[in-house]
């Protein structure tokens, strides 16, 4: 063992003690270092008093300020319903259709609905509702499956579509494929491609496809293409096309039809909430 | 630097001396660190353009663990078991435990483990613990692997020629010994199938969520925290060239710390389920585990008292120091960020990624860098090829630090800040989506640190490639310091 020597540039002594040439000073501890302990020490010790923080099996220690985490959430809820409850009976005071017609009303309705928008259906309809071609529609145009009316909206909301709740919207379009020669799918493609297009509004008559398409589609999606709302069958004489306007996406979806599903948010959102998200969405640009 | 005190070879003559193995693991630990750093740079690009993801087995989900892995166990592990068998042998003076047949079992076993255990996530073979992410069967391969290192390592300290048992070798005890209590405990399970793959946890609900943050708070803590003071109880004084600072407080803050350290784990699970009593004292311990934690970083960085003019020309030095200041930050943040008013913030947000790798970059790998600078002209007695490239992996590498704990700053508070904003009616401001949409150029800020990182590995390697290629030295294979002839 080396003997203690004392070190040079700091004046301490060493512990005598030596392991591959390092050495120990023999230091004493810090005073901050110590001081600094002992205090976070007792702050420890005094939360641990204040807050839960014992248990047994049987029985739980509060602590002094009675505090738990549930309870704390519990008052801020209560906080936050009482702030917003004059709001809340105004909404439902008030028919649905004139909510909007008291300004500030309006405003809380717009708050709360983008709010509930963002949580509930931006996931798939896009922040701003601009949907998503071929798989969700968009919310901000004038163009609606099934209504576009707030208590439409209220409706599809509240129970989806084509989803496992008994009142949510049904429907749905037969597989063509099935039914129909590649030739008649082609020529009700061509008829389709023409609805859109005023100029033919005469010649279309002349086409294969136009009594295919009477006898097929006309049923659900009407005489010209302006869809049946009953039954979520989408208009077909305007520029909107949710699985693609092209004569092979048309094609595809007469052959093979894909059909969305939304979830039913009845056991998610109150009344309320259905109520600020359907104006909300109304208040997007094309509510009727 | 004197030439006396840092020749290349051991100062006396040590029984049984087993430098082979340390070359060994000093080699796995420079091909994981490469390994674990490209797989941390890869998965930071896919978060920030996620369209790179190549289908269920390049998705981030099934990468993530092969980068902790590669990097804690793969990186980590090996610098931990190359400097440790270093530190012993030449501490103890004497050869390790077991003989050399013992030794390379350990080192393939410990590494067929990890080439088990990581091939598996990519096949999607996972317990989804996170950091004990192995399956059941590679489980029972890492505690017979541990099993014989604590051996290996105990038996040395048993059969130690030096009356006293030096600090380095306490923190390196403890750290092995509680990794197999937590490895075993937390792994706990029952397979479906002596021949499938899949096994259930023997704990299941928040009981289960209790023993996976104890165990993954402790990884942290004795994994690495008390291994690595362990390198920097013997690298940083060496390299210095001065004496530990201070006897009593290594011996005062290794207890504080082995006894407090283990009861933090349920700061990790605030605000869940998890009873307020247990948060409470999680929060609690946390407060008390700040000093003890600061007592390594004073012990560390007051060594250097008298010859701080060391840190301007020496970059092995620098690395080893700078490693204990990001130490000493990351072990005030961490008690900060335990404090539940704080963690309401900081929960589930980018903030906890920056914090650990304020950690996991500045100071477990930094001290690691500086001890194999330190290692390797020692192992092959030659001296170090470019202290120059030294200099530039620890500016390339601190940069890289500077920009991937600042964005994940940034992003992690705005994100939490997104979160419980209010508008004036009491509605939440952001979507979810839009604090996602929010974190793009911070990701690839980070994604930058990554190649960075990943740009002073490859420098540290081409660097130990060269010296090792060098032809050692004919006059004197002992008497060269590195720092001078370079």
């Amino acid at each position: 063992m080396a003997q203690r020597e004392r070190d040079a540039l700091t004046g301490r002594l060493t512990t005598g003690h030596e392991w591959d040439g390092i050495k120990e000073l023999s230091t004493p501890i810090p005073t901050w270092w110590i001081t600094t302990f002992l205090i976070s020490i007792m702050v420890a010790l005094i939360y641990l008093w204040l807050m839960p923080s014992f248990a047994t099996t049987k029985s739980l220690e509060p602590g002094l300020l009675g505090w738990s985490s549930s309870g704390e959430l519990r008052e801020d809820q209560a906080i936050a319903a009482a702030a917003q409850a004059p709001w809340r009976q105004r909404l439902m005071a008030v028919p649905l259709e004139e909510v909007t017609k008291d300004e500030e009303l309006r405003r809380f309705v717009q708050a709360g609905g983008r709010a509930l928008f963002n949580e509930n259906c931006a996931p798939c309809h896009g922040v701003g509702g601009g949907g998503q071609q071929g798989q969700f529609p968009a919310l901000l145009d004038d163009d609606w499956l099934w209504g576009g009316k707030p208590a439409d909206i209220v409706q599809t909301v509240r129970h989806g579509i084509r989803n496992e709740d008994a009142d949510s919207r049904q429907s749905a379009m037969p597989v063509f494929g099935d039914s129909l020669s590649k030739e008649q799918i082609g020529n009700v493609a061509d008829y389709v491609l023409t609805l859109a297009d005023k100029s033919k509004a005469d010649s279309r008559a002349a086409l294969p496809g136009a009594a295919l398409f009477k006898d097929n589609c006309a049923g659900c999606h009407g005489e010209n293409g302006e869809g049946g709302r009953d039954f979520g069958a989408p208009r077909l004489n305007d520029a909107i096309w949710l699985y693609g306007g092209s004569r092979d996406a048309i094609i595809h979806q007469i052959t093979s039809p894909r059909m969305g599903s939304m979830p039913s948010f009845a056991s998610r959102l109150n009344e309320e909430s259905l109520r600020m998200l359907a104006l909300y969405v109304h208040g997007l640009g094309g509510g009727e | 630097m004197s030439t006396a005190s840092t020749s290349l070879a051991p100062a006396g003559s040590i029984p049984g001396l087993n430098e082979a193995i340390v070359r060994r693991f000093t080699l796995a630990t420079v091909i994981w660190a490469l390994f674990g750093f490209a797989a941390g740079t890869w998965v930071a690009t896919l978060l920030a353009f996620p369209h790179l993801n190549m289908g269920l087995e390049g998705s981030f989900g099934r990468l993530r663990p092969v980068h902790t892995t590669g990097v804690i166990l793969g990186f980590g592990g090996n610098a931990l078991i190359a400097t440790s068998f270093y530190v012993v042998q030449r501490t103890c003076m004497v050869g390790l435990w077991g003989g050399k047949r013992l030794a390379n079992l350990f080192f393939w076993g410990y590494q067929a483990f990890l080439v088990i255990a990581i091939s598996g996530y990519v096949m999607g073979i996972t317990q989804s613990k996170e950091y004990a992410e192995p399956e059941w069967y590679a489980d029972l391969l890492l505690l017979v692997v541990w099993v014989t290192y604590f051996a290996i390592f105990a038996g040395t300290i048993a059969r130690r020629r030096e009356p006293h048992i030096y600090v380095a070798n306490w923190f390196y005890l403890a750290f092995i010994i509680t990794v197999a209590v937590l490895h075993i405990v937390n792994n706990l399970a029952m397979p479906v199938a002596i021949t499938g793959t899949k096994s259930y946890s023997a704990f299941s609900g928040v009981q289960d969520a209790l023993i996976q943050w104890w165990y993954g708070h402790n990884m942290v803590g004795f994994f690495l925290t008390a291994g690595f003071i362990g390198i920097m109880y013997y690298f940083v004084p060496k390299q210095a060239e001065r004496p530990i600072y201070s006897y009593r407080l290594s011996i005062v803050h290794f207890w504080a710390l082995i006894f407090l350290y283990i009861w933090a784990g349920p700061h990790h699970l605030h605000f869940t389920s998890l009873p307020d009593w247990t948060q409470t004292l999680g929060m609690a311990f946390s407060i008390m585990l700040w000093m003890p934690s600061w007592g390594g970083m004073i012990n560390g960085i007051m060594t250097l008292s008298g010859a701080w003019g060391k840190l301007r020309t020496d970059p092995i030095l620098r690395f080893l120091v700078v490693a204990v200041a990001f130490y000493g930050m990351a072990t005030f943040e961490g008690p900060l960020m335990a404090l539940k008013s704080v963690n309401a913030l900081s929960h589930y947000t980018d903030w906890t990624v920056g914090h650990v790798h304020s950690g996991a970059l500045g100071w477990v790998a930094f001290v690691a860098f500086g001890a194999l600078y330190y290692m390797v002209p020692r192992l092959w007695r030659r001296p170090l090829w470019s202290i120059r490239l030294v200099e530039w992996h620890f500016w390339i590498a601190s940069i890289a630090i500077v920009l991937y704990i600042t964005a994940m700053w940034v992003s992690g508070i705005t994100q939490g800040l997104m979160w419980r904003a209010y508008d004036a009616m009491g509605f939440l401001q952001y979507s979810f989506a839009d604090s996602v949409a929010m974190l793009h150029p911070y990701y690839v800020i980070r994604a930058l640190g990554g190649v960075l990182y990943l740009t002073g590995g490859i420098l540290m390697t081409i660097n130990f490639v060269m010296t090792i290629r060098q032809p050692a030295s004919r006059e004197d294979k002992a008497a060269v310091s590195p720092a001078v002839t370079a």
